[in-house]
């Protein structure tokens, strides 16, 4: 029985008298969250091994039979980065857990019992993950274009950091990442589900792609410049693509896909609010 | 404190939460009891913010919950113990959660030690008996020191020595003079902890007072006699009045009239008693007879309107 006794420590914790529980505090918690469970790892290291390892694949290709490769038409940029149209991928798979296992596991319940500030909590879940996607994209995409141009040098037919638009495209293959890993969070919010939001993400970045190329060539040209993963795509060209001068340019085609990652976005908060949890 | 006032919360058609109207006081333990169903969840997640009331409010001292400045100080909360992400450690658990009220991290290393998860505090949840989860949920409630603890069904499939543990921390706790809202469908543990009862059936409320006031009014008083002369006690007894029953053992229960007068009466008549015992129903008894009418009486009016509605609430005024 004197086992069970209780001492409960008599000193009271004192709350500050000022402020309160906010935004600051918030991003602190999630980061602790996001950096406390295995899958984050697992996923980041897909993310870069995927993108890394496919823009490779895609350099040592082209270097095993660079005959008839026109220097002025090819985006040796474009061929390393190419890992990122699996990344994309990957990044919605941990965007949409970010917030969907909150869901699975029922913490959500114990995260705004803590915090019923909501727009906060979504804002810090989404702020933390926008930076650590961002992060490893930039990672991902500096290791793919070096080691990419590392295997086309032999060939010659690789570009470097100071080329015009290289830089941006780098840069642009993380931002594209984050954006789409974004994009899937706000699906996350909306659905609540984590296979129902992986796959909305997965159908409206891949799926709707190879849908929209069934389509009529007199449609297609105005209607895949549109899709999400296609527009986004272009930040990271350095060259116009020969097969379709009628594709947004860089930012303009990164604008579509933010604007439907801020559509979902926007959407995931407004349900996130007023539902109940 | 915690003031409901009108609280309403309809899930489609079905009224989980009727009209409650009640007030949780400071410094004592408010046992929130109802059968399985009855609406006790709800109206934790509504006091949290987690449901929005479909009518009427609720507030935290005096304020809607989602309002206050550090709400982990003002009321720690265990709806489900398994409401944790099961992949993460015991530690890193309860670090996000201190996080978010801006605690002191010690406070994570505090409150492992009083719950006992000290030694498992790298371990991954997801690997913790139900017994070591509910000592971990409590574990948050308890982080930011709060003035207001809220236990749901807290002893739910723990063993002897679980349930013991609980019933102590919460005596504990309010003993430090905090306020303790429990719920549960187990009158017996609310026999020994409870101060004061809130009791629900089918959403509404159906009593508002202490424990001993509730057993009074909802339990028969009986007297448990014990005499080589049954037949001329129930004889006298009836004359004066009372009722008999047999009880258990040879034994004859009387109802109707006080302990006192049948000793007397024993006396008077010459009667040898070998046991003179007042007995009162337990609470879960109390209980059951409550809710049963509630129910029959449902049962029986749905499809009249001019009939008042079940459960009229038993409000007595405990200072």
């Amino acid at each position: 029985m004197t086992t069970t006794q209780i001492a409960v420590p008599r000193q009271r914790l004192v709350p500050p008298t000022t402020g309160r529980a906010g935004f600051a505090d918030a991003l602190r918690s999630e980061f602790t969250k996001i950096r406390s469970t295995r899958s984050t790892y697992w996923t980041l290291l897909a993310l870069v091994v995927v993108t890394v390892g496919i823009g490779a694949l895609a350099c040592a290709g082209t270097a095993s039979h660079p005959n008839g490769i026109d220097k002025a038409t090819f985006d040796a940029t474009q061929q390393s980065l190419g890992g990122l149209y699996v990344g994309q991928l990957v990044i919605a798979v941990l965007g949409a857990l970010t917030i969907t296992s909150e869901y699975s596991t029922g913490m959500i319940r114990t995260s705004l019992a803590v915090q019923p500030r909501r727009g906060t909590l979504f804002a810090a879940k989404a702020v933390v993950f926008a930076v650590v996607s961002l992060v490893t994209g930039l990672v991902a995409c500096f290791a793919s274009f070096f080691i990419g141009q590392a295997i086309l040098s032999s060939h010659h037919l690789n570009a470097t950091l100071g080329d015009p638009n290289v830089l941006r495209a780098v840069i642009g293959g993380a931002l594209f990442l984050t954006a789409c890993g974004m994009l899937a969070y706000g699906l996350g919010a909306i659905l609540r589900h984590t296979a129902g939001a992986i796959t909305a993400a997965i159908g409206l970045l891949f799926v709707l792609s190879i849908l929209v190329s069934f389509l009529p060539h007199s449609w297609q040209d105005s209607v895949d410049k549109w899709t999400p993963a296609i527009a986004g795509a272009q930040v990271w060209t350095t060259k116009a693509s020969p097969g379709g001068p009628h594709l947004f340019s860089a930012w303009p085609g990164f604008a579509v896909l933010a604007a439907y990652a801020v559509v979902a976005i926007v959407a995931g908060l407004a349900l996130f609010r007023t539902r109940d949890a | 404190m915690i003031e409901a006032r009108g609280l309403t919360k309809r899930f489609g058609d079905k009224l989980a939460v009727d009209q409650l109207t009640f007030t949780v006081e400071p410094g004592r333990i408010t046992g929130f009891l109802g059968p399985n169903g009855a609406g006790k969840t709800t109206t934790m997640r509504l006091i949290l913010g987690l449901d929005r009331p479909t009518q009427g409010t609720v507030t935290v001292h005096g304020k809607e919950f989602s309002q206050l400045a550090y709400p982990m100080h003002e009321v720690g909360a265990l709806l489900d113990a398994k409401a944790v992400h099961g992949g993460r450690s015991a530690y890193n658990h309860l670090l996000c959660l201190a996080q978010t009220n801006g605690l002191p991290n010690r406070r994570v290393g505090e409150v492992l030690e009083l719950v006992g998860l000290t030694e498992v505090a790298n371990k991954r949840s997801k690997g913790f008996s139900l017994g070591m989860g509910q000592r971990l949920g409590i574990a948050a409630a308890l982080l930011g020191d709060p003035a207001i603890l809220m236990f749901d069904e807290p002893v739910n499939g723990l063993d002897p020595e679980g349930i013991l543990w609980i019933r102590n921390l919460m005596k504990a706790l309010a003993a430090e003079g905090r306020t303790i809202f429990v719920s549960s469908h187990l009158m017996s543990e609310m026999e020994n902890t409870a101060d004061h009862l809130l009791v629900i059936g089918r959403g509404r409320l159906i009593a508002d007072c202490s424990v001993d006031e509730f057993i009074e009014r909802n339990s028969v008083q009986s007297v448990r006699v014990r005499t080589p002369q049954p037949d001329q006690l129930v004889k006298v007894v009836l004359e004066a009045g009372g009722m008999t029953m047999p009880g258990g053992d040879g034994a004859v229960m009387v109802q109707g009239i006080p302990v006192d007068r049948i000793g007397d009466l024993a006396f008077e008549h010459q009667i040898r008693l070998h046991e003179l015992a007042p007995t009162q129903a337990s609470l879960e008894e109390a209980f059951m007879e409550l809710t049963a009418d509630s129910v029959e009486f449902r049962a029986q009016v749905s499809g009249s309107s001019d009939v008042p509605a079940s459960g009229e609430v038993q409000k007595t005024g405990v200072a």
